[in-house]
């Protein structure tokens, strides 16, 4: 049974817990960027819900004379009486966020879940890179003019990628980048296949600015069936993890 | 410390107010033991199955909480703030119409399912007969206009997905009302017993039903959410190609992938159109099934409405949500 103090904390916890990682930025490893104004909303809403109700308590304590309040309070509170109650399991993910901050989807799920370029529009315009040596690609850029356009305006640039590391099924090294609809529940990749220059000891999952050029060939996709591009690696810097790490 | 308690449990009122004093002593245990912990903690999770787990897990329930805090408030307002006539007076008499007009009515509800649950609770409890609560609580998060655009925008190429879509979930829902009056039983649903708050302050009735149904509904969500970060990480995504070429197996498989993946309904669509290998009709089932049953909603129908009401009501819901949306696939396409 939790009571209503018990309640307040929770909530308070939780509300601190969403403000925590919305302040901190880390709430772009879990959901998309443009959700923070709903988070500080949501968290806000919980710390002011919970404040308001120690508030209560605190004002029921001062007045202990007159029961009548306590008692409309109790006989809310023993509705579920005895029973389980799922209001503790709130507190699960809130110290996972607190305590653990785990960090944005990588290796692991891209190399379960198939490439995600199905999702482009198949009829898309693809106007000329910008001016620029290399050009800055996103990874799904790069895929879809590679793959939804024969490589047309790639193939005589040289193009600037990020991504991290992955080892594929057939031990072949791919750049990906994880893309989020919503959350990291639906993340799909986007993988590019790397020939040519690779530093050796490259570890998965770690992050990578590759500079190189279009490479015609392609590959399927285990998983998903979809084509995977080619790029063709002139030089590869380790670089740290970006704090946005998925695409969308 | 003995001397001091023992008197207090002596007098009725006081001994419930040592119990609330326990269990916020339980949980400040509970924390302390989890900080002293966290090392341990985070090498247990250290593996990057572990690691993509505890990623999945939270950015369900984090993506999900606005729309529950959100929905919690509407649901407390609605509770406190609206008078209990409202409702009755606003939806047809004749409940065989009130059942389409809370289906339609559930449209205008910008919200996804995590917010549905806690607010078809409240229409129950101030006498919304449960049929037409329940169409409300099947539509609303279906039919919305946020996921009407976002479906539109997924499928750019067949805008008779939106139509579809739409067309199959009022059906659905209102299939499901409409049952639910014919058959329905009102002692399957553990009608939401929540004070009644005449005599309390608003602002204090308020914040103790929306205190309430917030730890509520996100304790049950936390529940859905660890479930489909289960599968997420554990089923391989590779099967779904073996059926995918097999017209039933591919109907069964996203109906059921629409369970167990939970996904908002406002992000459906974008997974639906990912599933690239699946039919059309395939794909609308995934849409309509989705929203209308999934592990977290069915652990949050638990919550607001009791276990005897959700083993009947979501079964019922899987299979009348696939009929409808074959029925439209096949008459479409």
């Amino acid at each position: 049974m939790v009571r209503q103090a018990t309640r307040s904390v929770i909530l308070l916890l939780v509300g601190g817990a969403i403000l925590k990682t919305t302040v901190s930025g880390n709430y772009v490893r879990y959901v998309k960027e443009g959700m923070w104004p709903l988070l500080y909303l949501a968290g806000g809403a919980m710390v002011a819900i919970a404040v308001l109700g120690i508030a209560g308590l605190f004002r029921k304590t001062a007045h202990q004379g007159h029961d009548h309040e306590g008692h409309d309070h109790d006989g809310h509170e023993h509705e579920h009486g005895g029973r389980f109650d799922a209001a503790w399991l709130l507190m699960v993910p809130m110290l996972a966020v607190l305590l653990l901050a785990p960090p944005a989807l990588g290796g692991f799920s891209a190399n379960r879940t198939g490439s995600a370029l199905g999702t482009a529009p198949a009829n898309a315009d693809y106007p000329p890179l910008p001016a620029g040596d290399p050009v800055r690609l996103s990874v799904l850029d790069y895929a879809s003019r590679s793959v939804f356009d024969g490589g047309r305006t790639l193939s005589d640039r040289t193009v600037k990628l990020s991504g991290f590391v992955m080892t594929g099924p057939d031990n072949r090294m791919y750049l990906a980048r994880m893309r989020i609809t919503c959350c990291a529940a639906d993340a799909r990749p986007v993988k590019i296949g790397l020939s040519g220059a690779l530093p050796d000891g490259l570890a998965p999952d770690s992050w990578i600015e590759v500079v190189g050029r279009y490479d015609p060939r392609t590959d399927v996709d285990e998983v998903s069936a979809e084509k995977v591009p080619y790029l063709t690696v002139a030089t590869a810097t380790p670089i740290p993890a970006p704090k946005k790490a998925y695409e969308s | 410390m003995q001397t001091e308690t023992a008197p207090r449990a002596a007098a009725p009122p006081r001994a419930k107010k040592r119990w609330s004093v326990r269990s916020v002593e339980v949980l400040a245990v509970l924390l302390v033991a989890a900080i002293a912990a966290r090392g341990l903690l985070a090498g247990a999770m250290g593996t990057p199955r572990l690691q993509s787990w505890s990623t999945v897990f939270i950015s369900i329930v984090i993506q999900a909480m606005p729309f529950v805090a959100l929905g919690t408030l509407l649901s407390a307002a609605i509770a406190v703030f609206v008078p209990p006539a409202f409702f009755t007076r606003a939806l047809p008499k004749n409940k065989m119409l009130a059942v389409p007009a809370a289906g339609i009515a559930g449209g205008i509800l910008p919200g996804c399912e995590c917010a549905s649950v806690p607010v078809a609770g409240a229409l129950v409890r101030r006498g919304v007969t449960p049929g037409a609560a329940l169409a409300f609580l099947l539509s609303a998060p279906a039919i919305n206009p946020v996921v009407m655009v976002s479906t539109y925008v997924a499928f750019p190429g067949q805008p008779s997905m939106v139509f579809a879509r739409f067309g199959a979930s009022l059906g659905a829902a209102v299939l499901m009302g409409w049952l639910w009056l014919r058959v329905g039983r009102d002692d399957w649903l553990r009608q939401p017993k929540h004070h009644d708050h005449a005599g309390k302050g608003k602002v204090m009735a308020f914040v103790a039903a929306a205190r309430h149904d917030m730890t509520q509904a996100g304790g049950y969500l936390a529940i859905g959410a660890f479930a489909a970060a289960t599968l997420n990480v554990t089923v391989p995504p590779s099967w779904l190609r073996a059926v995918a070429d097999n017209p039933v197996l591919a109907v069964l498989a996203l109906a059921v992938l629409a369970v167990v993946l939970s996904i908002c309904s406002e992000a459906d669509a974008f997974v639906a159109a990912s599933l690239t290998q699946f039919s059309l009709t395939a794909r609308l089932v995934f849409l309509v099934v989705g929203p209308m049953v999934d592990l977290k909603l069915f652990a949050m129908q638990v919550g607001a409405f009791g276990r005897r009401f959700a083993l009947r009501f979501a079964p019922t819901t899987f299979v009348i949500a696939v009929l409808v949306a074959v029925g439209t696939g096949a008459l479409l396409w």
